[in-house]
């Protein structure tokens, strides 16, 4: 969770917040040398927020005589800038328009031609680029979901494991066979090949743990063995070791999920159980880990590998992402990068199979383990989508990406959607309309967590909005904010209003006050004196000054108008029930009337808002605004962490152990440097 | 349509003109432009008023194009509209302009909220049968064309219901044109479509000519149960039910027996798991001789599979799929093939599969008769009483009765007493909860001697159990008991023993008496009523609790009822009118309303 209480600085000209705080990372030396393989950009980017505040703060000077310069002029906006990205236009051949089949999974082959995408320019950026920290990986997903704060509430409990039951092999007596490093060169391969035929013995990790013990020693010693070798050596992935390796692996690893088993009897909860680890994983680490170097080795060729790794060994991969176990996720995930990476006749295949997970998961059961991972991998592709982008992509972020903001466990894998949704926008501009209406569509209604989810998306959507853009979608923007800032739950009131301390969105409101203020200016006045929690006091009085610097006269206009229509609401609200009634009268006179009985009239809409203050005179509320405001940036000077209190479930210290001790493959996955 | 009104155009606006035949529609196009969700909502919920004061003529030429037009908006209204519209033939002039509903209820059945599309579905399908043939092939075939053959998946997924219902009344000509739409959506490119079509496969077979069935519904069967996702595998099986009800037994043999043993043996476990949950169905529609060929064998291995889940779905199956062996040689079958893997199961690890085994085991008892039952069930039922997990214990309780027609309680007493008295102490109120549910029960089929000697303690246990629930059921019991042993057992046996507790210092104790007497009064009779409970009553008026006061007039406004004239002018009159002047507020509410119940005023 960034921490928003540190947004809080003293907000003097809201223009030009991005390009001022981005400049002076720069200059702080903290977000140099960004190219796409430095690992710490991701972290750093989401961190970002966070960072330019605290540049802020720690380097005043520079801030304020960058802004006067910045000032100037709108025309070189940082994101414009951003631009330069893009791969220069492909000539009009190349560039096919995009394959329509049925559900946006194209078939299109056109795909399989890499397209060198311009690198980010790794050497540093004059000052005046201003070009925004470029977030080159998707945020990795968390392993485990509970923050393990040791304490009283761990517990040891039964060991809980459980295991797709594999077909256990017949025979399971492995005889050990010589080291690979002691044969004759001409006879490794045999041998290699011998081993892998014995690692496809099944061993039982749960039903009888302690069986086989001499047995499976051997299988672990092979494969830890085989690890090494084909990580080391040279020329030993040789053109038969290629089905060999790839049985080796669908037999140990393509198997059904087990149950979900809860050990409470409750219908497991991604977000708040632990989850139940596979019990044979000793087993498939090093299987998974086999398959990896296999992958990565410098003489795997994807063309001899195709015959074997196909579009039903991709769906087989696919369906073990619903796996329980963190750590074989983790691994799934590396793999399926890699392959899409690898394996160009595969991509439209993977991204069509990804889709149809997706759509079972919103629109069928809600429930899919994987989904984080899946969409950390369509962060790293989408962030390798060439310009422009293709209908088939753009359908994608339409009609999957937005409606997964609908099930009810989004928190699991918010940040990496939020992430492939920015990216979208960073690539296209003219998607934010549609994204940003998709989001109001699927605004939670009753799950405040989830708002403020929602709330944290729209912020990072505005960071990079356009001015054009953003004059589009603003008033059903600003009606949804001018609810949450009305919010009777807190934290949803909280986070909207420190929009009011982003000084990009200022300056978005303030080129548009005319429009937004009218929409803002009732949510805020009336809570301004009726909303329960006093911090959210203060920070409409801070909202509102901000208002009334912008722009006093029309603030002057919208306290009249506020006025006058509280008096118009009510006499509103009797002509409607008067309209209805006589719609109901013509009704009546229908002789079918009796028949379609309307359902008895509803009780009248309820509203949160208590007794609002009505008398209130312009000057006085000015002074007060100016007071409370005050006021309020003194006390807001604790940093606050909005964060969701999930309920303290005991933990398990073995799960713990195990997933504290599993080492992530790649710590985040590289952009794909695919044009696709 | 939502939230583009600008603070300008309020509803006044609709008034404009003059004329009242528009005035409906634009209070609706106003109405439905509104910010507030529920305000559109409530507007959608009253469609039916606004095209009664339509007519039926301007319904179809004014309102139905401007829904159809204007149909985005939340999921929540697209709902109520695709609700309302199922019932609206009516309102459009009847049948025979039913096909006017099908634009809205279109774009309805394409929208991405699967919620939405299915009520869509479903008023269509309501709506298909108001068609006449001539309209059904005119205006509703072309419609299920389009929606089978649109781009988005969601079109095709709704497609999928509505095949069966115009498919009877259409020519053949468009049958077969059906058939075919049907045919390509089986084997469409998103698993979505698959599931759609799998699941609304046996449906569609029973409105097919036989020929058809066998010519193409199998091989669409055949195809779907071998699909490469578990999720379509598994509703193939749903449709095997329906389609094996059609075939004759050679066909079944030959046509669908070969997939249905594929499917028992399936890799994925949610497949087998179907197969399990659908056995009985299963076991009906293939007949008794394919059911021993072939259905027996694979029970036995359904009840032994390595998943727990698969397991205690067959073994719920049990009973359902003895009892509809037939009676000859059922016996032998069920001894010499089923019992042993029950044995089995009555020791496994999970205890969902054990619970779900005792939820039907004691009903095989009837079937083996009591002989067998003796022998081979009684030891089993023995040691499921034993189990450690409480619901198995309670599964086994609950169905003694069945038990007790074949062999009598007696034979179980001796078992059943601690594991009864060890589920009434358990630490779970739940568990309390449910054999105190059982008690009216055990209580008559094990007689007044025994519960007198070894349960009424418990029952008098109960009415002090520090969880309202507990004492709540206890009390219910407590008539219910009386109801079956008569009012003299209750004279002796429990109304002493309520009554005392009316001196209990703890105050909930006391109001647990006068819930018992709420609760015995009418069971017992005036005199009892009168002789022994109403002193006790009106003596508590005076408790200093003001609780237990208010519960008194509560309780003297219920057994009123079934005192006699005298008692209730001279001896709750006065206490009610004492009550009436209480300084506690909801005392004297309740004595009020007692006097004025009673008519004592």
């Amino acid at each position: 969770m960034r921490k928003k209480g540190s947004r809080l600085a003293p907000v003097t000209n809201p223009r030009r917040r991005c390009l001022v705080v981005r400049q002076v990372c720069k200059s702080s030396g903290q977000l140099e040398a960004q190219s796409p393989l430095d690992p710490g950009a991701a972290r750093r980017r989401w961190r970002r927020d966070a960072e330019r505040a605290e540049c802020g703060r720690a380097k005043p000077e520079p801030e304020r005589g960058r802004r006067s310069r910045a000032g100037s002029g709108r025309a070189e906006m940082p994101y414009k800038l951003k631009k330069e990205k893009e791969p220069p236009k492909l000539a009009k051949g190349t560039a096919k328009p995009s394959s329509s089949s049925k559900d946006g999974g194209g078939e299109s082959t056109d795909e399989s031609q890499p397209q060198p995408q311009p690198q980010p320019q790794p050497q540093p950026q004059p000052p005046s680029s201003n070009k925004r920290p470029s977030n080159s990986t998707p945020p990795p997903t968390q392993l485990s979901k509970i923050k393990y704060s040791g304490g009283p509430q761990i517990v040891k409990k039964e060991r809980r494991q459980s295991s797709s039951r594999f077909n256990l092999s017949k025979n399971r007596e492995l005889q050990k066979l010589p080291a690979l490093k002691d044969s004759p060169t001409q006879e490794r391969e045999e041998l290699f090949i011998q081993k892998l035929r014995q690692c496809c013995v099944l061993f039982d990790f749960v039903s009888d743990p302690l069986s086989d013990l001499k047995f499976k020693e051997v299988k672990r010693a092979g494969l830890n063995e085989m690890v090494e070798y084909i990580t080391h050596s040279r020329d030993v992935v040789t053109e038969a070791i290629y089905p060999e390796a790839v049985t080796m692996f669908s037999v140990n690893l393509f198997r059904t999920l087990p149950p979900s088993s809860n050990p409470t009897g409750a219908e497991f909860d991604p977000e708040e159980d632990e989850p139940t680890l596979e019990a044979a994983w000793p087993h498939l680490q090093l299987v998974y880990e086999f398959f990896l170097r296999f992958l990565e080795s410098p003489d795997f060729q994807p063309n001899i590998a195709k015959k074997y790794i196909d579009q039903k060994f991709v769906l087989a991969l696919l369906d073990l992402f619903d796996s329980e176990d963190p750590r074989e996720r983790d691994f799934l995930k590396t793999i399926l990068h890699r392959i899409y990476g690898k394996f160009l006749g595969l991509r439209a295949y993977i991204r069509r199979q990804i889709n149809h997970i997706f759509y079972r998961f919103i629109y069928e059961t809600e429930h899919h383990n994987g989904i984080a991972e899946l969409l950390e991998i369509l962060g790293s592709i989408i962030n390798g989508f060439a310009l422009p982008l293709k209908e088939e992509h753009k359908m994608f972020l339409i009609r999957v990406l937005l409606p997964l903001h609908k099930v009810k466990s989004l928190s699991v894998y918010h940040p990496q959607l939020a992430y492939c949704v920015v990216q979208f926008l960073e690539k296209e501009s003219s998607l934010t309309e549609p994204v940003i209406v998709g989001l109001l569509k699927f605004w939670p209604k009753t799950h405040s967590p989830k708002e403020v989810m929602f709330l944290n998306e729209l912020e990072e959507i505005l960071d990079v909005i356009e001015p054009s853009e953003f004059s589009k979608v603003m008033e059903p923007l600003f009606r949804q904010l001018a609810k949450c800032v009305s919010s009777p739950h807190f934290q949803v009131a909280e986070r909207a209003l420190y929009y009011w301390n982003n000084e990009y969105i200022m300056s978005l409101i303030s080129d548009n006050a005319a429009r937004v203020l009218p929409i803002m200016f009732p949510a805020l006045y009336r809570n301004s004196k009726s909303h329960w929690n006093k911090t959210i006091h203060g920070l409409i009085y801070n909202a509102l000054k901000l208002f009334m610097e912008m722009n006093q006269k029309l603030f002057d206009d919208c306290t009249q108008q506020y006025k006058a229509e509280k008096q118009k609401g009510r006499f509103r609200m009797k002509e409607r029930e008067e309209m209805w009634q006589k719609i109901e009268e013509l009704a009546r006179l229908n002789p079918q009337y009796p028949m379609f009985r309307a359902p008895p009239p509803l009780p009248p809409v309820y509203s949160m808002e208590t007794e609002t203050p009505t008398a209130e005179d312009i000057q006085l509320l000015k002074r007060t605004v100016e007071t409370e405001a005050v006021q309020m940036l003194k006390d807001i000077k604790k940093e606050k962490v909005l964060l969701r209190r999930k309920s303290e479930l005991p933990q398990d210290v073995y799960t713990i152990k195990a997933l504290e001790a599993h080492k992530r493959a790649e710590e985040f996955l590289t952009a794909s440097q695919e044009a696709l | 349509m939502a939230g583009a009104a600008g603070p300008g155009t309020g509803p006044g606006a609709a008034r404009g003109d003059g004329d009242d035949s528009l005035y409906p529609i634009a209070v609706l196009i106003d109405e439905l432009r509104n910010e507030d969700v529920q305000l559109r909502l409530n507007s959608i919920k009253k469609l039916s008023t606004i095209a009664l004061a339509l007519g039926v003529e301007r319904t179809r030429t004014e309102l139905l194009p401007f829904l159809t037009d204007t149909i985005y908006d939340e999921d929540e209204v697209l709902l109520a509209l695709a609700e309302q519209l199922g019932n609206f033939t009516g309102l459009v002039g009847g049948p025979d302009f039913a096909h006017c509903l099908l634009p809205p209820l279109e774009s309805l059945a394409t929208v991405e909220e699967t919620v939405v599309r299915d009520k869509a579905v479903e008023s269509l399908r309501q709506i298909s049968q108001e068609h006449t043939p001539v309209a059904l092939e005119a205006h509703f075939v072309p419609l299920v064309k389009r929606l089978a053959s649109g781009d988005w998946f969601t079109s095709r997924t709704s497609a999928c219901g509505l095949f069966s219902v115009c498919y009877p009344r259409a020519s053949n000509a468009v049958k077969a044109e059906i058939r075919q739409h049907f045919r390509s959506l089986c084997s469409d490119d998103t698993p979505m479509v698959r599931r759609a079509a799998a699941s609304k496969l046996g449906e569609f077979a029973k409105v097919l000519e036989l020929d058809s069935v066998k010519s193409e519904i199998v091989p669409l069967f055949t195809n779907l149960a071998s699909d490469e996702q578990d999720s379509v595998r598994l509703l193939a099986v749903e449709a095997c039910v329906s389609i094996a009800q059609l075939l004759s037994q050679d066909d079944l043999e030959a046509l669908v027996m070969p997939t249905l043993r594929q499917a028992a043996e399936d890799k994925s476990w949610r497949v087998r798991y179907m197969v399990a949950d659908k056995f009985s169905e299963l076991q009906k529609a293939v007949g008794p001789k394919i059911t021993l060929n072939d259905l027996i064998p694979a029970f036995q291995n359904l009840l032994k599979d390595c998943e727990a889940e698969v397991r205690a779905a067959a073994a719920h199956k049990v009973k359902e799929l003895c009892e509809n062996l037939p009676t000859e040689g059922r016996e032998t079958i069920i001894m010499n093939q089923i019992l042993p893997f029950i044995k089995e199961l009555v020791s496994d690890t999970n205890q969902h599969v054990k619970s779900a085994l005792a939820s039907v085991i004691m009903g095989l008892s009837t079937i083996l008769g009591k002989e067998n039952t003796i022998e081979h069930l009684l030891p089993l039922f023995l040691a499921q009483l034993k189990d450690e997990c409480p619901e198995v214990r309670l599964n086994i309780i609950s169905n003694l009765d069945c038990v007790n027609e074949v062999i009598g309680i007696r034979q179980l007493s001796q078992s059943l007493l601690p594991a009864i008295v060890e589920l009434a102490e358990d630490a779970k109120w739940r568990v309390r909860l449910a054999i105190i549910e059982y008690m009216p029960l055990l209580a008559g089929q094990l007689g007044v001697e025994f519960f007198d000697e070894k349960l009424n303690s418990l029952c008098m246990a109960w009415l002090v159990d520090h969880v309202y629930a507990i004492r709540e059921a206890a009390t219910s019991n407590l008539m219910k008991l009386v109801q079956k042993f008569g009012t003299e057992w209750a004279q002796n046996t429990i109304v002493p023993k309520v009554l005392v507790m009316a001196n209990d210092p703890n105050y909930l104790h006391r109001m647990t008496t006068l819930f018992c007497i709420n609760a015995l009064s009418e069971a017992c009779g005036q005199e009892i009523t009168t002789k022994q409970m109403l002193p006790i009553v009106l003596k508590m008026a005076g408790d200093q609790v003001a609780n237990v006061r208010f519960n008194v007039a509560k309780s003297l406004q219920k057994i009123g009822p079934i005192l006699d004239t005298d008692a209730l002018q001279e001896e709750v009159k006065p206490v009610l009118q004492k009550l009436g002047q209480d300084e506690d507020m909801d005392v004297k509410y309740f004595a009020q309303e007692a006097i004025s119940v009673l008519a004592l005023a």
